[in-house]
């Protein structure tokens, strides 16, 4: 049985929008959608699922509420899509509300299920079909779709106006400079080494984040710049939204702004969905097989620069610390073992979780899931018991996580689960660690 | 009634199982061309890597979290696929309508593995009915498929051993074996066909692609 509160939360991007739509409009929309945006992958899966339920063990939200059978992977494929096509869209109201709350809500596309399930059934795309049913239907989350809706307009997730990022981005120069003498942030230099792209939170809220790279920049002595014109921002909501027209848009316009720069490549920072819509939803959307330009994740940069010895550490970190390894660069990169490298380098005391590597669990957050924002929370935060147990297995005093919604989902899981712990960026340690050039 | 089953019956459950499995395969992978994802990232040494993973035992961590289920499916699943093709009544049979001979199992073994599918399928329409995540998901027709399913070996059993008239067991074994093999194509048993395929593409979209395991 779902649960009762859940399935009460009142969300007018969803009900709202489900008022408006006639039995006909809904399955017109839905049966459109299957026969020209699905092929052999949604067919083969769900003809071929052998319903034998072994992918539960795979989805924190499952495990998170007490093991209810609603939650596992394959009811909500059931629930949602499979209910779909087996009326070929003649569904209500009600069924549409639910549908929505499962793919939105409780559903992260983390892709873990994928390595449970024998046949490897995907879905984390099946879930996101419904996502796009949804979106097509004009039912999507309000919170989500106002991020979108930024997007949209401003090319950027956080309605960010160009005169304001140049402002933060000199000021964050400035706080750099009193850190590390001569840091700098070059702004549009045409033919740098590397693009730093980021996603718009950083200059919106954590512009501190902007600093910090300044510093690993300089410490590094590396030939950067950071772009200023549409195209700066490398998050993607519309990619979790099901609004993959945009989606495409917003890829397309960052590929385009690195382009322009002539650059060698886009170094990110550190975030998981915005790696996976840059360097896998969005080109594959533009019919390209790969980005045009390599994009490197934060912490393979670090671990490149560590590792040649472009920056040394002088002090380590001495409490005790614990990893949280982001989904989209992990089951989506295989990053873990360097971010390992990262941090016992920099930490004296590393102390893992288990299970770890690809086989870690969701933050809960990613996948769009927060973005769904407050009338969601206690859901998310009821999804995610497991990762709060796992943490305070640990005894650690910090969570590190290279990921910015893993990071924002664990400041939420430690506050609610009330654990004595705070969660990092591995660029806080990294300023924190480094030896500065003198 | 006999000869009806082991003549043209036989031969329509074959072309059923040739012939659907052909058109379950090629329809689909025909299809796969409109996903765009699937053949550009297929990768056939990481799905060869994958595969391996989830066809020994124990080599995926679902299958160590699950260690009495990974134990009955992979026994059930390889009693399943060997005994017909190695028991001795049906080499005779291979014989005479091919010519084909091949080593064939002692009898015993081959009641044993019988009653290892049998058992097996019994265990699965348990877990099926105990387990919530399976139960929440399970329909009438899936335990209808394991009936399917293990309905040959049961009446192969007891007409091997001539438990109840011999002639009416045979017969009733050649039709549900033929209703068994028919249905592969038609039913979710056709994920014997698919497993391959499937756990290849999702090997190579997390091997060749993500730079990750899948198992
Ligand atoms: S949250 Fe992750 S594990 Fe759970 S169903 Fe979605 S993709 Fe699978
Ligand atoms: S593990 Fe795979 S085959 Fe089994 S129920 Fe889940 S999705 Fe279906």
């Amino acid at each position: 049985m779902a649960d009762l509160a859940d399935s009460q939360v009142v969300d007018p991007g969803i009900d709202g929008a489900i008022k408006t739509l006639t039995p006909e409009a809904i399955e017109r929309v839905i049966a459109g959608a299957l026969d020209r945006e699905t092929a052999a992958r949604l067919k083969v899966y769900l003809e071929t699922c052998v319903r034998c339920g072994l992918c539960a063990s795979a989805c924190h939200t499952y495990l998170s509420r007490d093991r209810d059978p609603d939650y596992a992977p394959v009811a909500k494929v059931r629930n949602t899509i499979g209910v779909m096509v087996d009326r070929r869209g003649k569904v209500d109201g009600e069924f549409l509300r639910s549908a929505a709350r499962i793919a939105f809500t409780e559903c992260g596309t983390c892709r873990r299920c994928s390595a449970y399930c024998p046949f490897g059934i995907d879905v984390s795309y099946l879930i996101l079909t419904v996502r796009r049913i949804c979106n097509l239907l004009g039912i999507v989350p309000q919170y989500l779709q106002d991020t979108v809706n930024s997007h949209a307009v401003t090319s950027n997730q956080m309605w960010v106006q160009q005169d304001d990022l140049i402002d933060t981005l000199l000021w964050q120069e400035e706080d750099a400079q009193g850190e590390l003498p001569g840091a700098r942030i070059p702004l549009d230099r045409v033919g740098a080494e590397v693009l730093y792209s980021v996603i718009a939170p950083e200059p919106k809220i954590l512009a501190q984040l902007i600093a910090n790279m300044a510093v690993i920049m300089k410490a590094a002595d590396v030939d950067w710049t950071m772009g200023t014109s549409d195209g700066w921002d490398n998050s993607n909501m519309a990619m979790y939204s099901g609004d993959f027209e945009t989606m495409g848009r917003i890829e397309r316009r960052h590929w385009d702004a690195a382009l322009k720069l002539k650059v060698k490549r886009v170094v990110m920072g550190e975030c998981g969905h915005a790696f996976r819509g840059a360097v896998y939803d969005g080109p594959r959307w533009l019919g390209w097989r790969q980005p045009p330009l390599p994009m490197v994740h934060a912490v393979e940069f670090y671990h490149e620069l560590l590792t040649s010895g472009r920056l040394k550490i002088a002090k380590k970190i001495e409490k005790p610390v614990t990893i949280q390894d982001p989904c989209n660069i992990v089951r989506g990169r295989g990053l873990h073992h360097k971010l390992r490298e990262v941090l016992h380098m920099l930490c004296e005391d590393v102390r893992e979780v288990d299970p770890r590597f690809e086989h870690n669990y969701c933050c809960a957050a990613g996948g769009g899931v927060i973005n769904c924002g407050p009338p969601w929370k206690l859901s998310r935060m009821k999804s995610i018991r497991v990762k709060a147990e796992q943490f305070a297995a640990t005894g650690a005093h910090l969570v590190i996580t290279p990921c910015h919604n893993c990071h924002s989902g664990i400041e939420d899981i430690l506050k609610h689960y009330k654990l004595k712990m705070e969660v990092a960026f591995v660029s806080e340690l990294l300023v924190k660690a480094i030896e500065r050039p003198a | 009634m006999i000869e009806l089953a082991r003549g043209p019956l036989t031969w329509v459950a074959f072309a059923l199982l040739v012939g659907g499995t052909i058109w379950n395969l090629y329809t689909r992978l025909v299809l796969a061309r409109k996903d765009k994802v699937v053949y550009p990232y297929w990768s056939t040494p990481h799905a060869a890597r994958s595969i391996l993973h989830w066809v020994v035992p124990f080599a995926s961590r679902n299958m160590r979290l699950h260690p009495l289920f990974t134990i009955v499916s992979f026994a059930f699943h390889a009693c399943l696929l060997l005994t017909p093709l190695l028991v001795m009544g049906h080499a005779v049979l291979w014989q005479e309508s091919w010519g084909l001979s091949w080593w064939s199992l002692p009898a015993g073994v081959a009641d044993a593995m019988t009653l290892v599918v049998i058992g097996g399928g019994v265990a699965f329409i348990v877990r099926r009915i105990a387990a919530p995540e399976v139960r929440n998901v399970t329909t009438w027709r899936d335990h209808l498929l394991i009936l399917t399913v293990i309905a040959p070996f049961v009446t192969g059993l007891l007409a091997h051993h001539q438990l109840l008239p011999y002639r009416a067991m045979v017969t009733l074994h050649i039709v549900t074996g033929v209703v068994w093999l028919a249905a592969i194509p038609f039913t979710r048993l056709s994920h014997m066909l698919w497993f391959v395929f499937m756990r290849g593409y999702m090997g190579s979209e997390f091997g060749a692609v993500r730079n990750a395991r899948d198992w």
